[in-house]
C-alpha cells in the first residue's frame, strides 16, 4: 500500500525524466509493481522455471515414482542411444510430423488464401475453427467411429465403391496416416485463420496493381501473397510444429501405441516409461530432454531458414 | 474488370482505403472463384460432417446399426445411448442394448471439469493480469529482465514440466484432487501474461494519469480503470483458458486415479476403454462424446466471434 502514497509523484516520470529526483527515479513504481508480479512470478518459478531445471536433474538421476534416485551421470543418455523402441518412437513421431505438418499447412494456406479472395464470413471461419473447440480425446473417439472396420461411415462408402474395407487404425503402416489426418482435422481452421491473419496484413492495393497489371491470381500468389506471408508462415510452423511432435491424446485414445508399437510416438512412449512400465522417472526424463533438444533445434534452424523476423519486401 | 462490375455495394463502399474496397466488390464468377468456393464448400462439409455423425449415431440402436451403417438418419432411433452414457440405465438394460454394463457418473465428471475449468481460468486471469500490468505500466528496474525470462518460459514444450510437477503434486499430497488437476496453472502462464500486457500497454496513458492525478493508487487504478478498459481482452483471454483447461487430458490422466477427481476427458477414454473391442456400444460412445463436447461447442455458439477474432493474435506469440 506505500506505493499509494507516493504515487502522485511517480506519474510525472515519463514526461520529466530529468526533473525527477534520481532517486525516485531509479525505483520507479518498485514497491506496487514486487506486490503485482508476486503472484505470478511465485508461479513461474514453482511450476515452469523449477521443473525445467528439475527436470534437467533427473535425467541424470535413477529416480522412479517411487524414490528419489541417485546421479548416475550419462547413464540414462546410453540407454537411450541403445534403445530401439525409443529410435522406433522418434522415427514415428518424425512420421507423424512430416505428414501432419505438410497436409495441414498445405490446406491452411489454401483455405486462408480462398477465404482471403473470396469472402469476409464470419460464418465460414467459425465453421472451420469448430473442430478445435472439441478436445483431442473427442475427436479421437469421433474417428474412431467414422473409421470402424465394421460400421464406419467411411468404410461403408469405401465399400459401396466396391473397394477393400480399410483396418484404419489396425494396420501397422495407415496408422500414423490416420492419425495425422485426425489431427489434421481438428488443428487445420485454426491453422487458416492463423494464416488468415497474415494475409490480412498485406496491403490490398498490392492485388489492385497486380490486377491493373493482368496478373492472374495464381501469379499474384507467387508474386504478392508468398513472400508476404513467409515470414508469417514461418512463425505458424514453429508453433505449430512444436505441438505436433507432442501428439499425445489421439495415440493413447485409440490405438495405445499399437499395433505393435506402429503409432508409439516420443511422447506415449514416456509415459509409458514413467507411469506403466517401471516408473523409471530418470530414464522418462532423459527422453524429455531429448525431445527438448530436438524441439530447440526444429525451432532455431527453421526461424533461420524462413527468415520468419523479416520479410521480403522490407 | 472493376469498373463494369454491377454491384450497388461499390458504391457503399468507395475506395477510402484502397486497401479493403476492392475485395469487397461483387466480381464476375469465374470458373476459377466458383472452383474455389466448391474447395471451401468440400472443407466446411468435411469439418461439420463427423460432428452431424456423432449426433446420429448416437440417437442410433446399437442392434439397427449393422443393419443402416451408411444411412444419413439415425437408425432405430432411441436415447438409450444417452441413458447409458448417463448412467441413467440399469446394467440389465445397459447390456441389453450393447452396453458394457459400466456405471458412470457423468454428472460428476461435468462438476470436475466445471471445477478445474473455473479454478484455473478465474484465478489464472487474474494473477497474470497483474503481472501483464506490472511490465506494461509501471516503471521499475529488472522489468525488461524479469518480462523477457516470463517469455523464454514460452519456449518450454509442456512434456518437459509434467514429471516433475508431478512429483511436486505428490509430494504435497494432492494426487488424485481437483486442485492437483488445477494447481500447475492456476496461477499463471507465460501465454496469459504475454497476451494481456499487450492489451494494457494499449491502454491511453492519459486516463490513468487523471485517476492518479486524483489521489487514486496503483492498485485502485488497476481495478476501477485498467481492468474495465481491458475487458474484451480478458474476457478473451478466459475463454481461451477455460477451453484450453476444459479440454486437457495428459496431466489429468496423470494426476487423477479414481472417480473424485476424474474430469470429462478422462471418462470418456475410460468409457472406450470399457467398451467392448468386439462389437463396441457405438450408440453409448457417441452419446458420451457428444455430451462431453457440448459445453465447448456451447460456449463456441456464444462467443464465437470473439474466439475467432483473437485467433489471428494468439498464434503468434
Amino acid at each position: 500500500m506505500s506505493a499509494a502514497t507516493h504515487a502522485p509523484t511517480t506519474t510525472a516520470a515519463p514526461r520529466s525524466d530529468g526533473r525527477a529526483t534520481r532517486r525516485r527515479r531509479n525505483l520507479g513504481d518498485l514497491p506496487a509493481a514486487l506486490v503485482f508480479v508476486l503472484p505470478a512470478t511465485i508461479g513461474f518459478v514453482v511450476f515452469l522455471l523449477w521443473p525445467t531445471l528439475r527436470g534437467i536433474w533427473l535425467s541424470f538421476t535413477d529416480t522412479t515414482a517411487f524414490q528419489a534416485g541417485g546421479f548416475i551421470g550419462l547413464e540414462n543418455y546410453q540407454r537411450l542411444a541403445d534403445d530401439p523402441v525409443f529410435w522406433n518412437a522418434f522415427g514415428v513421431t518424425l512420421w507423424y510430423v512430416v505428414l501432419n505438418i505438410g497436409i495441414q499447412t498445405t490446406l491452411a494456406v489454401l483455405v486462408a488464401v480462398l477465404m482471403h479472395r473470396l469472402t469476409r464470413s464470419m460464418v465460414i471461419r467459425g465453421i472451420i475453427l469448430t473442430p478445435y473447440l472439441v478436445s483431442n480425446v473427442v475427436a479421437a473417439m469421433l474417428f474412431l467411429m467414422l473409421l470402424d472396420y465394421q460400421l464406419g461411415f467411411v468404410n461403408e462408402v469405401i465399400a459401396a465403391l466396391g473397394w477393400d474395407r480399410v483396418m484404419f487404425f489396425g494396420d501397422q503402416s495407415l496408422v500414423i496416416p490416420t492419425i495425422a489426418l485426425v489431427n489434421v482435422w481438428r488443428h487445420v481452421g485454426y491453422t487458416a485463420l492463423l494464416v488468415f491473419a497474415g494475409l490480412q496484413t498485406i496491403p490490398g492495393n498490392l492485388y489492385e496493381a497486380g490486377r491493373v497489371d493482368g496478373a492472374s491470381e495464381l501469379r499474384m500468389f507467387r508474386s504478392i501473397t508468398m513472400p508476404l506471408l513467409r515470414p508469417y508462415l514461418g512463425l505458424v510452423l514453429i508453433v505449430t510444429m512444436i505441438g505436433s511432435f507432442q501428439v499425445f491424446d489421439t495415440v493413447s485414445v485409440a490405438t495405445q501405441g499399437g499395433p505393435a508399437n506402429a503409432s508409439n510416438v516420443i511422447q506415449y512412449y514416456i509415459y509409458e516409461v514413467a507411469f506403466s512400465r517401471g516408473y523409471d522417472f530418470g530414464y522418462a526424463s532423459a527422453m524429455s530432454v531429448a525431445l527438448m533438444v530436438v524441439l530447440a533445434t526444429i525451432s532455431i534452424v527453421q526461424f533461420r531458414l524462413t527468415r520468419a523476423n523479416q520479410n521480403d519486401m522490407a | 474488370m472493376t469498373t463494369t462490375a454491377p454491384s450497388p455495394t461499390v458504391t457503399t463502399t468507395p475506395a477510402t482505403s484502397s486497401g479493403e474496397a476492392p475485395r469487397r466488390r461483387r466480381r464476375r464468377p469465374t470458373a476459377g472463384r466458383l472452383l474455389g468456393w466448391l474447395v471451401l464448400a468440400l472443407v466446411m462439409l468435411a469439418t461439420l460432417l463427423p460432428f452431424y455423425w456423432m449426433l446420429r449415431t448416437a440417437l442410433s440402436t446399437n442392434a439397427a446399426l449393422p443393419g443402416g451403417a451408411a444411412d444419413p438418419l439415425p437408425v432405430g432411433l432411441s436415447i438409450e445411448g444417452f441413458r447409458r452414457a448417463l448412467g441413467l440405465a440399469t446394467a440389465a438394460e445397459s447390456l441389453a442394448d450393447g452396453g458394457s454394463g459400466a456405471s458412470l457418473d457423468f454428472p460428476l465428471y461435468l462438476m470436475n471439469s466445471v471445477i478445474v475449468a473455473t479454478l484455473v481460468t478465474v484465478f489464472q486471469v487474474f494473477f497474470s493480469a497483474m503481472a501483464a500490468y506490472a511490465f506494461a505500466r509501471l516503471r521499475w528496474p529488472g522489468r525488461d529482465v524479469v518480462f523477457s525470462i516470463f517469455l523464454a518460459g514460452l519456449m518450454v514444450p509442456i512434456i518437459f514440466t509434467l514429471l516433475p510437477n508431478f512429483l511436486l503434486i505428490r509430494d504435497l499430497g494432492l494426487l488424485d484432487t481437483l486442485p492437483g488437476i488445477a494447481l500447475p496453472t492456476m496461477i499463471m502462464t507465460p501465454f496469459a501474461v504475454f497476451f494481456l500486457r499487450q492489451f494494457f500497454a494499449g491502454i491511453s496513458v492519459e486516463i490513468e494519469e487523471a485517476a492518479r492525478l486524483d489521489g487514486a493508487g496503483r492498485f485502485r487504478t488497476f481495478f476501477t480503470i485498467i481492468l474495465p478498459m481491458a475487458a474484451p481482452a480478458v474476457a478473451t483471454l478466459a475463454l481461451l483458458t477455460y477451453m484450453t483447461a476444459w479440454n486437457d487430458y495428459l496431466w489429468p490422466l496423470l494426476v487423477s486415479q479414481s472417480d473424485q477427481s476424474r474430469v470429462l476427458t478422462l471418462a470418456l477414454g475410460i468409457f472406450r476403454a470399457q467398451a467392448p473391442q468386439s462389437a463396441p456400444d457405438w450408440a453409448g460412445l457417441m452419446a458420451a462424446t457428444l455430451l462431453a463436447a457440448l459445453p465447448m461447442l456451447l460456449l463456441f455458439l456464444a462467443f464465437a466471434r470473439r474466439i475467432v477474432n483473437s485467433i489471428g493474435f494468439t498464434g503468434i506469440k
